[in-house]
């Protein structure tokens, strides 16, 4: 046993330099020269400032921004220091009682909304970072985004069709809408004054 | 169930099976020391490696030298991992300024055990307790190491069959270096690039505080992801850089790079059961090891998929779009990203729990309870469902031995398996293997479940009694953050997962107390070494043995007959060890949500005061 002892940390320790070191740092290297945007997480300038990451989903609670997924990411949701989902279970109260107030303030806000809700504007995510939602959601908020901006909802719709995501190559994964991107594109299309 | 998801479903499998041959062959010629393409760039390093650390390149071992060696490197490998992470305040690379204090002892005796047995178990959250030193040095290089120590072990069974009449299974160390540098690193390397193009993050910054849109503050993490997280999945450790795992956008960024991670989990496992065909000298016997893995993957998937998007009855009634729409997954999305919707969570879920990978791409916690039943039981099985890199080979070789020698003894012929017959050493070894692991989930689970510590306050005499280092006061189980069945599933998860190696989550039960983060490692410790060490002992074994040529007595293993005994035998042992405890868990908590029965709070009664 005693024998193996000496290759056994010097293996342990090369292992560490080769593919704890260097790797990781060679690949840093490469990465920052061919994918530097991506690389320092895709974030999102505005007029010279960092508004955010287009991976990252924040916060949104003015009726004039389409509004995220709920986030169980640290206290208030969107903590990006904080990633996590809510951890609910499905018999539990808690998620019935959490949903049920969610709906009724959906309803509340977007009143000329009418049919099922969209099960992700309800559901929180699994990072609680959730950057998109679904293309129905976007839909459902259109008339309330509209009518806070006072301009016809038609052009919100328009918007929206215009930054959808859809499926890669045309099976992979779900259809949907960034909202950090929407709502910049809101502000640019109508500047609110 | 979507047209479209059932084609993600089919289009991945496809993908895998299309992969296993090349990748076979190529783990074939690595460790039967033949030429691949890669050696003008690695055989220079690999020759370097051995000089080094003074292995000899052409010494083979026995089982039990192989084993000492597989300890002895284990054991550096978890000091350094501990150490390093109680260091981690005078590290570089450091630039959240993150303390010895956010990993105390407990926690990185967890961590440590975590990712040396593979397990990668996280009662931690990265974001906001490791730097990039450690996540580095210490995390992903166990990435490598302990998915190569996997592949090691499972070569040295394969030689067992292969070989005859020898005393050896191969040299640790060079199987461990060229696990590493022929299929660990190159792969990682080109996967790690992938990843990054597609928006993970490679860098070394501070965080980077921001100004949101509606005026918050928002401080977006940094950090080298991409070169831990192609390994993280490459080598089923499924450790992730973030608390969110690969469901976090930073990790797993799009539906392309989902695809690629899953694949990835399937890779090696699935090309070393056409390594073993190849080794053994007939290619069929790997294929009915494909195949007994592919009936029961599918299967699993399927009941996943169906459960995920039937959705939760108890909230269709509020309101809420439970079905699919063109516009929308429907389904039951708590816990799950708007990217990757119903099927290809589902599809993650089950993958990342046949093989021993951990790595998840929404909250298990908050599957419905079929959908989380079919995570939790495939872990029970050993995770040889393809498996974990290695492991899952070794594993459902142990399962062959066991079908064989049911079969034998059900037919009353002598149990054979690739011309080795097998004797009592065999199904002695494969059965320790076997209980070890199921005998940690359950009494684990069940002393959990029971155990309370003393509350604080006035002893007898009246003197005050100090406070519970190992847990709060009260019952271990309270710990859980969903009451009922569902809390008892939580604690039965951790163990099942600790075991299993695995280190997927109900994530909601709070593990980092000494008493989990204690038990758990232990957990780990029992069901990686207490399974490998006695399929050492077997591999030496066989290997000693004369192979017998196949006659008209022997029970043909290269056919769809002993496909059909593996599923059995796997089903079987996993259904009558573990039924009991699901009964408790998933399965009553489905009826019970069928029947729209809610649990509001915990109802212990606080023992001990």
């Amino acid at each position: 046993m005693l024998k193996h002892f000496g290759p056994a940390f010097r293996m342990t320790l090369f292992l560490t330099i080769l593919t704890g070191l260097i790797y990781p740092v060679v690949i840093t290297g490469i990465c920052q020269v061919l994918f530097k945007d991506k690389a320092d997480g895709s974030l999102i300038l505005r007029d010279g400032r960092v508004i955010g990451s287009q991976l990252i989903g924040q916060s949104f609670t003015r009726a004039r921004y389409f509004q995220p997924r709920p986030s169980a990411a640290g206290n208030d949701g969107y903590d990006a220091t904080a990633s996590q989902g809510s951890n609910v279970g499905p018999t539990s109260l808690k998620l019935f009682e959490r949903v049920k107030t969610a709906a009724e303030q959906f309803r509340k806000e977007n009143p000329q909304f009418r049919g099922a809700i969209p099960a992700d504007a309800l559901a929180a995510s699994g990072s609680g970072l959730d950057p998109e939602i679904s293309m129905a959601n976007a839909e459902a908020q259109s008339a309330r985004v509209a009518a806070a901006r006072r301009i016809a909802v038609d052009q919100v719709r328009a918007l929206v069709t215009r930054n959808i995501e859809k499926r890669r190559f045309g099976f992979l994964g779900e259809p949907r809408v960034n909202v950090l991107e929407l709502n910049l594109a809101l502000d640019r299309q109508w500047p609110v004054r | 169930m979507t047209p479209n998801g059932m084609l993600l479903i089919a289009v991945y499998f496809a993908v895998v099976l299309m992969l296993a041959k090349p990748i076979g062959v190529h783990m074939a010629k690595v460790f039967e020391g033949r030429r691949t393409l890669l050696h003008p760039i690695f055989r220079p390093l690999e020759v370097l490696t051995y000089k080094l650390t003074g292995v000899d390149e052409t010494a083979e071992q026995r089982w039990t030298h192989y084993t000492f060696a597989l300890i002895a490197f284990s054991a550096f490998s978890f000091l350094f991992v501990y150490f390093l992470q109680r260091l981690q305040g005078l590290s570089p690379f450091n630039p959240q300024e993150f303390a010895a204090t956010n990993v105390p002892p407990d926690l990185a005796f967890n961590t440590a055990v975590s990712f040396v047995t593979n397990t990668n178990w996280q009662a931690y959250s990265g974001e906001s307790t490791l730097s990039y030193f450690v996540q580095m040095m210490a995390l992903t290089v166990q990435n490598f190491a302990s998915a190569a120590v996997g592949i090691a072990v499972a070569i040295a069974l394969v030689r067992g069959f292969a070989r005859q009449q020898v005393t050896t299974i191969g040299n640790f160390w060079v199987d461990l270096t060229r696990a590493v540098l022929y299929i660990l690193l190159p792969i990682s390397i080109v996967a790690a690039l992938f990843f990054c193009s597609q928006g993970v993050l490679q860098n070394f910054h501070a965080y980077t505080h921001v100004t949101t849109l509606e005026g918050a503050t928002q401080i977006i993490p940094q950090g080298p992801v991409a070169s831990q997280e192609a390994i993280k999945m490459l080598g089923t450790n499924g450790g992730g850089f973030f608390g969110a795992n690969s469901a976090h956008p930073f990790e797993n960024p799009t539906p392309l790079t989902n695809l690629v991670q899953i694949v990835l989990i399937f890779l090696i496992p699935a090309g070393l059961t056409y390594t073993f065909g190849v080794m053994v000298g007939d290619r069929r016997q790997g294929w009915v090891i494909f195949s007994a893995c592919s009936v029961m993957f599918l299967a699993g998937v399927l009941v996943c998929y169906g459960a995920e998007q039937k959705g939760n009855p108890v909230l269709s009634k509020l309101g809420i779009e439970t079905a699919a729409t063109p516009g929308q997954p429907g389904g039951n999305m708590e816990g799950k990203e708007t990217r990757f919707g119903i099927a290809a969570s589902a599809l993650f879920a089950t993958v990342t729990t046949d093989a021993s990978c951990g790595a998840v791409n929404g909250m298990h916690d908050s599957f419905t309870p079929l959908g989380g039943l079919v995570p939790l039981f495939n872990i029970q099985t050993g995770e040889v469902i393809f498996g974990g890199t290695g492991a899952g080979l070794y594993g459902i070789l142990l399962y062959a031995i066991l079908a064989v020698f049911i079969a034998g003894l059900m037919v009353g012929r002598t149990p054979e398996y690739i011309g080795k017959k097998i004797g009592q050493k065999e199904v002695k070894m494969a059965m320790i293997a076997l209980l070890s692991t199921a005998f940690s989930i359950l009494v684990f689970s069940a002393i959990s479940s029971i155990v309370s510590f003393p509350s604080p306050g006035k002893g007898a005499t009246g003197q005050p009694v100090a406070r519970s280092y190992w847990n709060p006061p009260g019952p271990a189980a309270a710990n859980v953050a969903n009451s009922g069945a569902h809390g008892f599933s939580e604690i039965l998860y951790a163990y099942t997962s600790g075991a299993g190696n695995n280190g997927s989550a109900f994530g909601g039960i709070n593990v980092n107390t000494p008493w989990y983060n204690l038990t758990i490692g232990l957990a780990m410790l029992i069901g990686r070494f207490l399974f490998l060490i006695p399929l050492l002992a077997a591999a030496g074994s066989l290997a000693a043995k004369k192979r017998t040529p196949t006659s008209a007595g022997t029970l043909p293993t290269h056919g769809p007959m002993f496909v059909g005994l593996l599923v059995g035998t796997v089903l079987l042992v996993g259904a009558l060890t573990f039924f009991p405890a699901l009964a408790l868990g998933p399965i009553v908590e489905q009826f019970l949500m069928n029947q729209g029965k809610l649990f509001s709070f915990l109802l212990f009664p606080i023992l001990g005061v």
